[in-house]
């Protein structure tokens, strides 16, 4: 009952009309740059972080939960019409979307995806609501240890489930961290890894400059190579009365509908796995299940409700850790937890103690934002094809401005400017050789968290490093970490063994 | 791809042992009562990159990564002039930010960028390339008080501080 009063005052702060109107243009915005092509929810939360300065920090946090909640909605319109996934979150709905579309279907794809998103954030948002307070009780007892551990199985994740280049996804999670033990020390205050003696470097490597220089410039150097060649739009009839016929076919694909979300939601609440993945085995899964697994790929309903289910429900998800633990579930939560340091809200199990209003009122907004996303999306989609239109050669010089004046007004520094420049000059070039970069945006947000953590727990223990393995609760988070360690090692011998015997 | 490959780790390597001396400026072992030393974290983490840059090196000589594998140019000569049109544009756009100040930087970046490698008509390059400065001067300067860099351009703001700020 005490949560359901919460969340009545939640509803109260997330209905002032200042984050109403934030709500509805964070939505919007949201949208359009998961529609776009090469620009996902990572893209705009942290490109437009720097832009809510002007707002105070709740409605700032609201604002940019909304961009990430309607990018989401807003990757299946690219991955449909034109066949591009809008964000890597949307991949699996091209599977069967883009199918659909070409086949004169586009509007029931449309429908069906904002459909299913909805009903995926809907369901993500009540197991939210339910998990938060008693995840954020036991998360009250955590110690250095438990911290550091989660941090571990944090990066372990990247390792185990990333599916991309071992030794690649660990050195650009070391080097995330690395950079972010740059500046003072926090323990003795000495300066630290101040390269060539350039003072810009005193004050450290603040996030942002690396994920705007990667998000920002990198991602649109790679999406400017990926997209040279011309895309095809199809076309789409929309009308009352289909609508109407689509949504009635939609009922079939309702059990889909509720695997995807649950899915997607705790796929979401692993650190660091997020949407995409949480997508992609949403769509196998449904494949799976299916009683006409054949027409998947060809263009079956079920295989654009389960991702588009999945990756609204695993967005909500992702939101989970960082609200209670302190721990992001994904990229686009690490930059939201990056802000909410700036704006002095210590993520983590006090938030719900300490800031409750805070806590509920970005609760309540989520359901607010799902409702105008759902009918935004219905309604504007004649207008987003219509910006879909909109040339890129347009469209990136604009993001490269905004990226430029994103990065120099959290510290008005231009050497972090220049920094940033150079972040996305190399991270476009590494990730080209498959370096991935998301593990190391993830890592320069946590280090300042981690570092503290574990010379804390050596400093309690004496050095001894089993006191990761020891306590009751560090102990087995520690040893799912070093299991998803590992995981590649073992997958390699028993392939070996397999090939061998 | 393979050379790159190749190169790429070897330099990251380097990179590691840059960062691992670099770390050493501070304590890195442990310390009676203080626990690990200021360098420790970064060190380790540093020689985590140099082990894994070897391990990219293995692989590329047995040839079981990809990248090892494969035969296409890390970048083929379209790919390149792209990338040193719109990579020396924003560097360029960077760089003019210290003389013409930010504003002016964007405004003659984005006719560059539109005019010239999108191929726009006029009248789009202009409005964009002169609209987006003005937008993001009531934005920025106005509404953030968050005053960026005007460079040699200072004067001509004079006369826009005095009405606005």
């Amino acid at each position: 009952m005490e949560i359901l009063t919460l969340l009545l005052d939640g509803f109260a702060t997330a209905f002032a009309p200042i984050n109403l109107v934030l709500v509805i243009a964070g939505v919007s915005i949201g949208l359009f740059i998961g529609a776009m092509p090469g620009l996902g929810s990572v893209n705009g939360v942290a490109i437009l972080l720097p832009m809510t300065f002007l707002v105070p920090p709740t409605s700032a946090i609201i604002f940019l939960a909304a961009i990430y909640y309607g990018a989401m909605y807003g990757g299946a319109i690219s991955s449909i019409m034109l066949g591009i996934p809008g964000a890597s979150t949307a991949v699996a709905t091209t599977f069967d979307g883009r199918p659909l579309a070409l086949g004169g279907k586009a509007d029931k794809a449309l429908i069906a995806a904002a459909v299913a998103s909805f009903f995926g954030g809907t369901i993500s948002i009540v197991l939210f609501t339910a998990f938060a307070p008693p995840l954020a009780d036991i998360a009250l007892d955590f110690g250095d240890p438990e911290i550091f551990a989660l941090m571990l199985l944090a990066f372990a994740t990247f390792v185990g489930l990333g599916g991309e280049d071992i030794p690649k996804t660990i050195f650009s999670i070391c080097i995330g961290l690395v950079f972010s033990a740059v500046g003072l020390d926090i323990m003795s205050g000495e300066p630290r890894l101040i390269f060539f003696d350039i003072v810009g470097f005193m004050h450290g490597i603040n996030f942002l400059v690396l994920a705007i220089g990667i998000y920002g410039i990198g991602e649109m150097l790679w999406t400017i190579e990926v997209n040279r060649g011309q895309t095809t739009m199809s076309k789409a009839v929309i009308s009352v009365d289909r609508i109407a016929r689509n949504l009635k076919d939609l009922l079939g694909a309702w059990k889909t509908g509720v695997m995807g979300s649950v899915l997607g939601f705790f796929v979401g609440i692993l650190p660091a796995a997020g949407a995409t993945p949480g997508s992609l085995m949403a769509y196998g899964v449904a494949k799976l299940t299916s009683r006409e697994p054949e027409q998947f790929g060809h263009g079956h309903i079920a295989g654009v409700v389960a991702p588009e289910a999945a990756n609204n429900a695993a967005s909500t998800g992702s939101m989970l850790p960082m609200l209670t633990i302190g721990i992001p579930g994904s990229p686009t939560t690490a930059i939201l937890l990056g802000g909410m340091v700036i704006w002095g809200l210590v993520p983590g199990p006090m938030l719900f103690v300490e800031e409750t209003e805070f806590v509920w009122g970005l609760i309540a907004s989520l359901y607010a934002a799902n409702l105008f996303a759902v009918l935004i999306n219905i309604l504007c989609i004649p207008v987003f094809l219509w910006m879909l239109r909109m040339p890129f050669t347009i469209l990136a010089p604009l993001i490269f401005v905004l990226s430029l004046v994103g990065g120099f007004a959290p510290t008005q520094d231009m050497h972090d400017v220049w920094l940033m420049l150079i972040f996305g000059i190399g991270g476009y070039l590494l990730r080209k050789l498959d370096y991935p970069v998301a593990p190391a945006v993830l890592a320069i947000v946590l280090g300042p968290i981690a570092e503290p953590a574990l010379r804390q727990s050596l400093l309690i223990s004496n050095g001894d490093m089993t006191v990761f393995l020891t306590r009751p609760i560090a102990g087995p988070i520690t040893a799912i970490a070093l299991v998803l360690l590992f995981l590649p090692l073992a997958r390699l011998i028993v392939n070996r063994l397999k090939r061998s015997g | 791809m393979r050379r790159a490959e190749l190169v790429t780790a070897l330099l990251m390597a380097a990179l590691s042992i840059y960062l691992m001396w670099k770390s050493a400026e501070l304590p890195i072992g442990w310390i009676p009562d203080e626990g690990p030393g200021g360098g420790a974290f970064s060190f380790w983490l540093a020689a985590a990159m140099l082990g894994s840059c070897l391990w990219i090196v293995v692989n590329w000589v047995r040839r079981t990564s990809p990248q090892s594998q494969s035969t296409r140019r890390f970048m083929e000569p379209g790919v390149l002039k792209m990338f040193l049109l719109v990579g020396g544009g924003v560097t360029a756009m960077v760089g003019l930010v210290h003389f013409v100040g930010m504003y002016g930087a964007i405004f003659v970046f984005l006719i560059y960028y539109i005019r010239y490698l999108g191929g726009h008509s006029w009248r789009t390059t202009v409005s964009v390339a002169a609209g987006t400065p003005v937008v993001a001067f009531f934005f920025f300067d106005v509404a953030l008080r968050i005053v960026l860099p005007k460079g040699y351009l200072e004067p001509w703001f004079l006369p826009l501080y005095d009405i606005f700020l």
